[in-house]
């Protein structure tokens, strides 16, 4: 576990870079994410998925590729299209939520 | 006469029956409803393609398990109605009232959720282990596979048993061995996820395993459709995985009783408190097993613990009484990985796999997230304790809770 700034910001993140809690995120810091990424600037489609994420995250944990699709209407290849890639981990890490992880 | 029903009569919801027709009083009138006659050990499934079970070690008649003074009813459920109190029955369109309602309908493979993949060449070049009928029709076509590329996917997460995929490759590198055609086959693993190890200590530890086996893993690997007859696997954003043989982990989804009643997520999951299983919306309803949607594994091990807590809250909470226990989503699984080994991982919301020693009296310890015979020989054990003692309700020599008892934390 280490911190870093982000932002002027300073949150708890894992090795990966994805905030351990939810609660420190900003959409400033979603920003700097998104640059980090690959995505230079989030439009109003990649908003409407970090909200919607964030509203439908249930334990920290972001929700999954399939219930994005069907919660924002948005679907898989213009997920992918936004964020190219791993569009479920890339979310997740924007938002400020936990990695899709299996069990081991 | 109070009411329970019970929905499924699979690990949750036969334990469940056993547990609390022991501790419920004669007022209480216990119902258990499941379509099949039939008890399946699932994590058996995965032994069948390599002919280390077969179909008589998976399978016992449904009754052996159901404990006297519990009505058991086959019949499909066609809706459950919580503003009603009642379900419907598929057969004579009969209705069941209750008091409390167990909501235990599991979680299935649905081949149908993606193009191409149960189509013509269905358990002909594409298989299953997932399903009795997938595992003996992948266990007849390995017996005359000349040999090739064999790819796993794992279409998209949650999925039940989530190390299956992982032990049927290890297994898989075991069978071709010995045979002596491993050099003829390629085993590739298509995962969704970020790679096959994907928690910061398991990845550390058995990062290497794979690798050793000379499996290949392709990551980030999001299937959209099957070509059948090209036979490749292609993921949304156009990458494409050519198979001689594929062993798909199709979607798991929920039962469709919980979609035509409402009461699912997109997945057909039921939400639950993950500490005590009631639903936010229904103080009578509970979900355990497979079909609630907890941020913990789907397993058979999970289900179990589950049920020690719930059994004894739902005696109190029937009472009107707070409930004492609260679940932390343990699970606790064998690994195979080939020749005669296992690995063991225990967790549960808050602690990732850990390695050490997992002690248990007179048998253990087991070694955790590290190869030995002994960890082999309690997964082939456990299916004598399923059998014997678990689904009866009987007790077993393991804690619900998760115990850091061995468990190396400096890491």
């Amino acid at each position: 576990m280490t911190t870093r700034m982000i932002s002027g910001k300073t949150v708890q993140v894992n090795e990966e870079g994805f905030l351990l809690s939810p609660d420190e995120w900003t959409k400033e810091i979603a920003i700097e994410i998104a640059k980090e990424e690959g995505i230079p600037e989030l439009t109003p489609a990649h908003w409407k998925v970090i909200e919607w994420c964030r509203q439908n995250a249930t334990n920290g944990r972001s929700p999954t590729l399939r219930q994005i699709t069907a919660g924002t209407g948005i679907s898989t290849k213009e997920m992918f299209a936004l964020f190219p890639k791993g569009p479920a981990k890339k979310v997740a890490h924007i938002a400020g939520l936990g990695k899709p992880e299996g069990c081991v | 006469m109070k009411k329970l029903l019970i929905l499924g009569a699979g690990t949750a919801g036969t334990m469940v029956a056993n547990h609390l027709s022991r501790r419920l009083e004669d007022d209480w009138k216990i119902t258990l409803v499941d379509q099949h006659e039939t008890h399946h050990y699932q994590p058996g499934f995965l032994f069948i393609p390599f002919g280390i079970y077969g179909k008589r070690d998976v399978i016992k008649p449904q009754r052996d398990f159901v404990p006297p003074g519990v009505e058991f009813i086959v019949s499909p459920i066609e809706v459950i109605e919580p503003e009603r109190n009642r379900v419907r029955l598929t057969k004579e369109g009969r209705y069941l009232d209750y008091d409390f309602v167990v909501i235990a309908t599991g979680a299935h493979i649905r081949p149908d959720q993606t193009p191409g993949l149960a189509e013509h060449e269905w358990h002909k070049s594409i298989h299953d282990f997932y399903t009795l009928e997938g595992a003996l029709a992948l266990a007849r076509h390995l017996r005359a596979w000349p040999g090739g590329r064999l790819v796993v996917n794992v279409v998209d997460n949650p999925i039940k048993c989530p190390v299956a995929p992982l032990e049927f490759l290890m297994l898989a590198d075991w069978f071709f061995r010995e045979r002596g055609m491993r050099d003829r086959v390629e085993l590739i693993y298509a995962t969704p996820l970020s790679g096959a190890f994907t928690k910061p200590i398991a990845a550390k530890h058995l990062g290497s395993l794979l690798e050793e086996k000379g499996i290949q893993v392709v990551p980030d690997f999001l299937i959209e459709r099957v070509a059948p007859d090209a036979k490749k696997i292609v993921s949304y954003d156009e990458q494409e995985v050519e198979y001689d043989l594929l062993v798909s982990v199709p979607l798991n989804m929920g039962d469709e009783v919980i979609a035509r009643s409402g009461l699912g997520d997109s997945l057909n999951y039921v939400a639950v408190d993950k500490h005590t299983f009631v639903s936010p919306t229904h103080p009578n309803m509970f979900a355990l097993g497979d079909a609630a949607a907890l941020p913990t594994s789907k397993a058979g091990s999970v289900a179990h613990f589950a049920v020690e807590c719930f059994a004894e809250n739902f005696v109190r909470y029937a009472d009107g009484l707070e409930m004492l226990h609260k679940f932390d989503g343990h699970a606790n699984c064998f690994i195979e990985s080939g020749f005669g080994k296992g690995l063991l991982i225990d967790f549960n919301y808050d602690v990732e796999p850990l390695p050490g020693r997992y002690p248990l009296p007179g048998i253990g310890p087991f070694t955790l997230l590290q190869e030995s015979e002994a960890n082999h020989w309690g997964k082939l054990m456990f299916r004598w304790m399923y059998w014997h003692l678990l689904l009866k309700g009987k007790e077993l020599p393991l804690p619900a809770l998760m115990s850091m008892a061995g468990k190396w934390q400096n890491n």
